[in-house]
């Protein structure tokens, strides 16, 4: 089974939306890192949250490749693709 | 031009805030003079050590002393190689031959720090297509390991059982995994519970390193460590520990039952690619270890100046970072960075030396992180708690006697 970008993108904005803590519009060209502004500590916890609802595994070597929420949605929909 | 050191200037600016407040500086604190292992002399005055991990406090043992005294007039200052080249000495093969015996295992590697131990175990037991599972709290020796090589890294929530099962469940099951677990978390002093992760961990086919810093020389009937309390010694891989907190010197090691453990010797380059121990410091790391396997009573005090020190903080009013004492690491919370800057130089004033913790190194937490030693008397505790209480007042803590 497939699954597309575009099929994760909204569910994952809503996952996002707690730690949206300065209340920015959220799209896929939001930036985790200079437009969310999250710490280390936050970033552990979004990550488990996304891991647990897509019953998958995000390794920490894989992070720094991902700095929008698009790029996430792309990683989520290749690893549930696989 | 640019100049590199921009991207530090927040830090900076931080730190020369901290400065200019009028406190005193808790990251470039000088020692003087050592008098024992729980007092030093700063600024000509004595203040009792209460932050160096200095455990079992062997670092003035008369017999670690003599040890050391005696290798560096007839080995040299000095191995100046590899442990693969010229840097394997006699006393290093008896400084591992110690470590095999208080460790009941076959096979043990001493590195030239702990961080190399971590860092050369953690970048070559794990690779490509392969797994590093660890605890999101571990120390930043096994964090740098895993970036060193190229295993993917998973990190399950702090100390949670279900966390770590869940992940370890959603790996290929074929795939080689690696669990990486800690006695002691040093931050707060917190334990893992180890016997329930090791089992989730074995279920999933996983190896398992316990690194065992903070819990050597005085948990376990033998003083090994949690692993040895929580009765899991069979099942555990790799126990990972270091000379510079019980054992009172400086150094690293892996100790391990498996048959192939010694390969590591070639391919680990934290441990190639740098010199090996001073003769000194392996004769005096022997001699202590030696002596730590028959530690009892100097174990039993510890524990119960420990004890005695978390309970009496608690009544006097302050936030701890346990609800117990789980080990030798009593960490005091502080509502702000201020507050605890505040009160960090209050507590040198009095004359008491603890760790101060930026939240930087333990996110959302403000810590004085406070390390016992056998060698603090009960006097001696109960003075530290005095000095906390007045300290803890001077800087409008509600706390009391």
């Amino acid at each position: 089974m497939t699954t597309t970008k575009e099929e994760v993108l909204p569910r994952l904005i809503d996952i996002i939306q707690p730690f949206n803590k300065k209340d920015i519009e959220l799209t896929a060209a939001t930036s985790f890192a200079n437009d969310l502004e999250l710490d280390s500590l936050t970033v552990m916890d979004l990550v488990a949250e996304i891991e647990d609802e897509y019953d998958i595994i995000l390794p920490v070597n894989m992070l720094p490749d991902l700095e929008t929420i698009g790029d996430v949605a792309s990683a989520v929909a290749e690893i549930k693709s696989k | 031009m640019a100049d590199l050191f921009d991207k530090f200037q927040p830090l900076i600016d931080q730190y020369e805030a901290l400065r200019g407040s009028g406190l005193r500086d808790p990251f470039h604190l000088q020692m003087d003079e050592i008098k024992s292992p729980t007092r030093a002399v700063v600024n000509g005055r004595e203040i009792i050590l209460v932050g160096t991990y200095n455990y079992m406090g062997m670092t003035f043992d008369p017999d670690v002393i003599a040890a050391g005294k005696k290798a560096l007039e007839e080995f040299g200052s000095g191995t100046t190689g590899s442990r693969v080249l010229n840097g394997t000495y006699q006393g290093h093969a008896e400084c591992e031959a110690a470590l095999r015996e208080f460790y009941a295992m076959d096979h043990a590697m001493v590195f030239s720090t702990g961080y190399q131990a971590n860092l050369g175990l953690m970048s070559v037991m794990a690779g490509r297509g392969e797994y590093i599972v660890l605890d999101a709290d571990s120390h930043a020796s096994i964090y740098d390991g895993c970036a060193m090589g190229n295993a993917d890294i998973v990190r399950f929530r702090h100390n949670s059982v279900s966390d770590l099962e869940k992940r370890l469940n959603r790996l290929p099951a074929e795939a080689g995994k690696l669990v990486v677990l800690e006695g002691v978390y040093s931050m707060v002093g917190d334990i893992a519970p180890l016997k329930e992760m090791v089992a989730v961990a074995k279920a999933a086919g996983a190896m398992i390193v316990v690194d065992e810093a903070h819990a050597m020389g005085f948990f376990g009937e033998n003083g090994r460590g949690v692993f040895e309390a929580a009765g899991v010694e069979d099942d555990v891989d790799f126990v990972v520990g270091t000379f510079s907190k019980s054992v009172g010197t400086v150094g690293g090691f892996v100790v391990s039952n498996h048959p192939k453990f010694d390969i590591l010797r070639l391919v680990t380059r934290p441990y190639v690619y740098t010199a090996s121990l001073p003769p000194a410091v392996v004769a005096c790391a022997a001699t202590s270890i030696r002596k730590l396997m028959s530690a009892h009573h100097k174990r039993a005090h510890l524990w119960q100046a420990s004890r005695k020190m978390h309970a009496d903080l608690r009544g006097a009013g302050f936030e701890l970072g346990t609800a117990e004492a789980e080990s030798a690491i009593i960490a005091v919370k502080m509502p702000d960075q201020q507050t605890s800057a505040a009160m960090w130089t209050a507590l040198i004033e009095e004359g008491v030396y603890v760790n101060m913790v930026p939240p930087q190194a333990t996110p959302g937490f403000n810590l004085l992180r406070c390390s016992l030693c056998a060698e603090h008397s009960n006097e001696d505790v109960a003075e530290i708690v005095a000095r906390f209480v007045r300290a803890g007042q001077a800087v409008g803590l509600p706390v009391s006697a």
